[in-house]
């Protein structure tokens, strides 16, 4: 999230699309129902199905699964046609007035430089004109043809609303009484704010769905806004944290990134991390990279890491792929090129798409280790459930070994939510039988490796036996030390950067603040953006004062929010270029004439002059993307890409399949149905229920009770013409595999016109397995087609092709 | 007058850590089933309610999973017969129960999702206690709170039938009948109930019946705001208002929500053949039975924590009816 769950009070319109916040989230929700209840906020929702949320809300559309793009284009061709733009935020907070290479251009679909072959495009020329000063060149009247403001009305043309009802299904008339609402605010007294998560990432085009509503946000000038921005919710309690710990294979802590081979010496890796602005008196905070970087090998590595030896960048691994995401692994180890796996608070059997290929996969390992509080499917996939889990155990012979683990209640630690708040939680109950903290198991496993290293040698074990290990009992770490360490603290004197003479913290203090960070190896801190959650006043994540000044739902006082407290991200652009708010009675910060202050910590030095200082201090730029340069592999404006598997070719190129530099393994791309494939007509998507989390809750007695079988919902025409009855048995499948459930058949999905044909949607509901309190069932991976988003390899589990059927009872055993 | 616990707040309060005696005490009883003359009590408690606001629920059914919680029953795991509803009715183990309706509004052709949360409406005038044959299995306090005192019941079933709601259910098990309860356990030391405690959106929320009733009629013009014309209270006068209320979108036609009657009453039968049974049943059971009803009240098991049992078990050995204080 830009902003936080307690800030959603303070907007006068909630955009809920790419996810449904009351069924998902329903305790953050209650922040909408606060900004209904006193603010008379309205609640639109875009969503395939009427769900709980559409439930609650002033107003609803249905739209077809993996047309979020062509929906968003269209609303921001409508916002520029009908001048619904905060112009002033646009001309000044965003890159509409910079120049764009002569070389750029869109033409059927693909982005220029696309290269077939290698399913990859050469981006060379998605970029902005230089200067010879080495700035970018740009035309605040907005007049030039290459500016991006006028590349972007080229680009969004197409998405007429005639357009979106054909492509989306969502009717003409739905869609522009919510164009309607949403150009409401942008006017600099209203704001909305965008309510989304899996709905909008679990598609080969994630990203470019989320970048369509930053960018229309943009255009309302409601980013850095209270009562605006882009808010992801998160999908597990922690998922934030996971990410901000940079558990992924091309990832360090805090958004840092591992070499790839190419950058073999430590020169080369900081050579294209040297962040220069390219505007003038911006101050690009990446600039800083080197400071986080060489503090974070020296947490890792201490004494060990010296600016003679590069501070032992050679102890980190260069990748040779851009990453060994999970798809990747589960394709290397469906190839037998994997011996052990570690399935630490995971369960894919049931999590990853195509759940054949899974069960193989895992069939050909030679040991796989269980780190969990469940006993999940994963850990019995060898194990013969009838229908619902029909392997050949005997053929299997793969060892198993589970370790069970505590859960989050019996943990001490920090969780961290959607809106970037570290709250420290204290264990609430003592861990059954053998089960053991996470960092037990992990610390008992690495000082047994650590001795064999020790003992025997081996290949490089400098990484593994310099490893800082400092902890009070090196066989289990305690949440406190590891809170500490990623804070950071100085390892010598730290002086000022301008009053040298000045000290900043003492050898052995924790660090205040990331600002503290240094490059000459003085500091250490495993996370950077974490810098500020423990410091020499003790642990901030526990602090728990729900004091609010000024009512703004900031909570200045209750836990940590990275980075460096601050609530609201960008808020500097909360304000006018001269430093007022645009908003009076929703002020956040304020430019006194000498400094900015307000109820957030600033998002900009705090002395940095109106009108000298951009407010989107991380980009080079100063200002933000409604251009989106390289940066991303699929386009520098999101145009629309059908799903692998749709109902309708793509309507600008028929050639095009999917997202065309999204990876495909060559056998997940056989499997694939064809477009328009007469086997598989209907549009499949999945989602979560309240009454269940994942695949946890179903353990539990009174969830199971709640919602104790699995069943997919469809339309009462659906039914009708398959011969389907409300809660009969069916049979779903696709080209990957086949499911039984029952039939929810419900008026809150209709059949759409999408092209000119008739599109039924089918909804898979995700929560059941083979294991736990529910009724055996089945997960909509077992269906789902393995394919990822092409930035982030997030799979497409919201948009692929099935068909379905009545099916006759099940056999009584 | 003894000291009692505080009066219910909405239940986002957090509750009392320090022990507190029991604000529901035998001589707050205003009827008992079967009983004639019941001393009437020295003190009124204000009216409580709870309201259940249907347009802010979004039918999560974290009432349901606090209330089976709380009163720790174990409701069976069943089929999914192609609702939304699980169970698939009230039971004697599911004492409340999220009804979904698919309503295609006429004036506008959307559909909308009704969700009522489902359950006993305590009220004001109770058909269960009227039809009740059994002394002192059904009590109501002042409060306005109308409880089971399953001790004394005997499983036959006129509740059930007294009842405009069609909300008790009567146990296969021990043939005992069951129902919400208010969490009167809760509500004795100044909680509010289990469901609205749990519940994400504040749509149910607790206090007292004038609290309730004007935070109801904020609600109703917000919704009128919203092009809801027809919003309104249901609080039917049929059975001498309730102490549980619905804010609804269309108070014009309560039926709409799965069934909720349009103008409950309770049922001329039961209202006649009651004086008979009720004196039929006291000559059999004997008058010492009120005294064991009363008992019952007290004796049941109070979740709270065991400090509060401790505090019932001195108040009933005492037997003065007048203990509560710590």
């Amino acid at each position: 999230m830009t902003n936080s769950w307690t800030d959603i009070k303070n907007t006068d319109l909630v955009v809920v699309m790419g996810g449904n916040a009351a069924e998902a989230h329903p305790c953050g929700f209650k922040w909408v129902t606060e900004a209904k209840a006193h603010r008379g906020a309205k609640l639109i929702v875009v969503d395939p199905r009427y769900t709980r949320t559409a439930s609650v809300s002033d107003f609803y559309a249905p739209i077809r699964p993996g047309s979020d793009i062509v929906f968003l284009m269209g609303v921001i061709r409508w916002c520029i046609e009908n001048d619904k733009v905060q112009w002033d935020y646009v001309r000044n907070y965003t890159n509409a007035s910079f120049l764009v290479k002569d070389e750029f251009g869109w033409a059927d679909g693909l982005f220029t430089g696309y290269d077939e072959e290698k399913r990859d495009y050469d981006k060379s020329s998605w970029d902005y004109k230089m200067g010879e000063d080495g700035f970018v060149q740009t035309d605040p009247t907005l007049q030039d043809p290459r500016c991006v403001w006028n590349l972007l009305r080229a680009h969004v043309d197409a998405y007429t609303p005639e357009f979106v009802e054909r492509i989306c299904g969502t009717p003409k008339d739905k869609f522009l009484t919510i164009c309607g609402m949403i150009g409401e605010c942008s006017t600099p007294t209203k704001t909305m704010t965008s309510m989304y998560a899996l709905g909008w990432t679990q598609h080969s085009k994630g990203a470019q769905n989320i970048r369509g509503m930053a960018m229309l946000q943009l255009i309302l000038g409601n980013i850095g806004v209270r009562g605006g921005g882009m808010n992801a919710l998160r999908g597990h309690s922690n998922i934030q944290g996971l990410t901000d710990i940079g558990l992924m294979s091309n990832l360090i802590p805090g958004y840092l990134n591992i070499p790839t081979e190419k950058e073999a010496d430590w020169t080369t890796y900081m050579s294209t991390r040297a962040f220069k602005p390219i505007v003038p008196n911006q101050t690009s905070y990446w600039q800083n990279y080197l400071k986080f970087m060489v503090s974070f090998m020296k947490a890792m590595w201490g004494d060990a890491a010296q600016p003679e030896n590069d501070w032992a960048y050679h102890y980190l691994p260069k990748l040779d792929v851009p990453a060994y995401d999970g798809m990747r692994m589960f394709e290397l180890m469906n190839h037998g090129k994997v011996n052990l796996y570690f399935c630490q608070g995971f369960n894919p059997l049931l999590s990853f798409p195509n759940r054949g290929k899974m069960t193989q996969a895992f069939s050909k390992l030679k040991m796989l280790v269980i780190m969990d509080p469940l006993a999940t499917e994963t850990s019995h996939f060898w194990q013969n459930h009838g229908i619902h889990n029909d392997v050949d155990t005997a053929a299997i012979q793969t060892e198993v070994l589970e370790l069970p683990t505590t859960c989050f209640a019996e943990d001490e630690g920090a969780l961290v939510n959607s809106g970037r708040w570290i709250q420290w939680h204290w264990a609430g109950a003592t861990p059954p039988g053998e089960a053991k903290h996470d960092t037990w198991i992990m610390a008992q496993i690495f000082q047994r490796v650590k001795k064999l290293y020790q003992d025997e040698g081996g290949v490089f074990p400098d990484p593994i036996l310099n490893l800082t290990w400092d902890y009070a009992d090196p066989l289990e770490p305690m949440p406190d030390e590891l809170a500490r360490e990623m804070n950071g603290r100085a390892l010598s004197t730290v002086y000022d950067l301008k009053d040298t003479t000045k000290v900043v913290a003492e050898a052995g203090q924790q660090l205040s603040n990331f600002g503290q960070y240094r490059d000459d190896g003085s500091t250490m801190g495993g996370c950077w953006i974490y810098a500020g959650s423990w410091t020499e006043d003790g642990n901030m994540m526990a602090r728990r004062d729900n004091t609010d000044p000024g009512d703004t739902g900031a909570f200045l006082n209750w836990s940590f929010a990275w980075p460096a407290n601050r609530r609201i991200l960008y808020n500097r652009a909360s304000c006018d270029p001269q430093g007022k708010p645009w908003d009076p009675s929703r002020k956040i910060i304020e430019w006194t004439g000498e400094k900015w202050e307000g109820y957030d910590v600033p998002d900009i030095p705090v002395t940095a002059k109106p009108g000298e200082v951009h407010p989107f201090i991380m980009n080079p730029e100063g200002v933000s993307r409604l251009f989106s340069r390289g940066m991303m592999r699929d386009g520098p404006f999101p145009t629309h890409m059908e799903p692998f598997e749709a109902p309708i070719a793509n309507p600008f190129n028929a050639r095009m399949r999917g997202n065309p530099v999204a990876r495909v393994f060559e056998s997940d791309a056989n499997q694939f149905a064809a477009i328009g494939d007469p086997e598989f007509p209907c549009v499949a998507t999945s989602y979560r229920l309240t009454e269940h989390f994942h695949y946890w809750t179903k353990h539990n007695p009174v969830n199971a009770v709640l919602q104790p079988e699995f069943f997919v919902e469809i339309s009462e025409e659906l039914a009708a013409e398959r011969g389907i009855e409300r809660g009969g048995r069916v049979r779903v499948w696709s080209k990957r595999g086949e499911v039984w459930a029952k039939a929810l058949v419900t008026k809150r999905i209709r059949p759409m016109q999408i092209d000119g044909k008739t599109v039924h949607v089918i909804g898979i509901p995700l929560h059941w397995g083979f294991m736990g309190a529910a009724k055996k069932g089945f997960g909509p991976n077992s269906l789902s087609s393995q394919v990822g988003d092409a930035n982030v390899e997030t799979p497409e589990f919201k948009a692929f092709m099935v068909n379905i059927e009545p099916s006759a009872e099940e056999p009584v055993a | 007058m003894s000291e009692t616990a505080p009066q219910p707040k909405t239940a986002a309060a957090n509750p009392p850590v320090q022990p507190i005696g029991s604000n529901l005490l035998p001589s707050d009883v205003v009827r008992i089933s079967a009983t004639k003359d019941v001393p009437q009590p020295d003190r009124q408690l204000t009216k409580v309610a709870k309201l259940i606001d249907v347009s802010k629920c979004i039918g999560c059914k974290a009432c349901q999973s606090a209330c089976i919680e709380w009163n720790d029953t174990r409701p069976e795991v069943e089929e999914n017969v192609g609702v939304y509803e699980n169970p698939h009715d009230l039971t004697p183990n599911m004492f409340t129960l999220m009804r979904f309706t698919e309503w295609v509004n006429p004036e506008t052709d959307n559909l909308e999702w009704l969700i009522r949360k489902d359950g006993c409406m305590h009220c004001e005038d109770p058909g269960c206690l009227k039809a009740c044959p059994a002394p002192g299995a059904i009590v109501q306090y002042s409060n306005g709170i109308v409880d089971f005192i399953h001790e004394n019941c005997i499983g036959c079933g006129y509740c059930v039938t007294g009842c405009p709601f069609d909300i008790p259910r009567i146990s296969k098990v021990d043939h005992k009948s069951y129902k919400c309860t208010l969490c009167s356990d809760r509500v004795a030391v100044g909680q509010g109930p289990a469901c609205a405690k749990a519940c994400p959106t504040q749509a149910i929320v607790f206090g007292t019946k004038e609290d309730m009733i004007a935070h109801a009629e904020e609600r109703i013009e917000d919704l009128k705001s919203r092009g809801y014309a027809n919003a309104g209270i249901y609080d039917p006068a049929g059975v001498g208002g309730t102490h549980v209320i619905y804010v609804l979108h269309h108070a014009d036609k309560p039926s709409i929500y799965d069934g909720l009657p349009d103008e409950p009453r309770i049922s001329p039968v039961v209202e006649g053949w009651k004086g008979v049974t009720k004196t039929a049943g006291l000559a059999v059971m004997g008058v010492a039975a009120v005294g064991a009803a009363i008992h019952g009240i007290f004796a049941r098991a109070n979740k709270v924590a065991e400090h509060e049992e401790h505090e019932a078990e001195k108040l009933v050995q005492s037997g003065d009816g007048n203990g509560g204080t710590v």
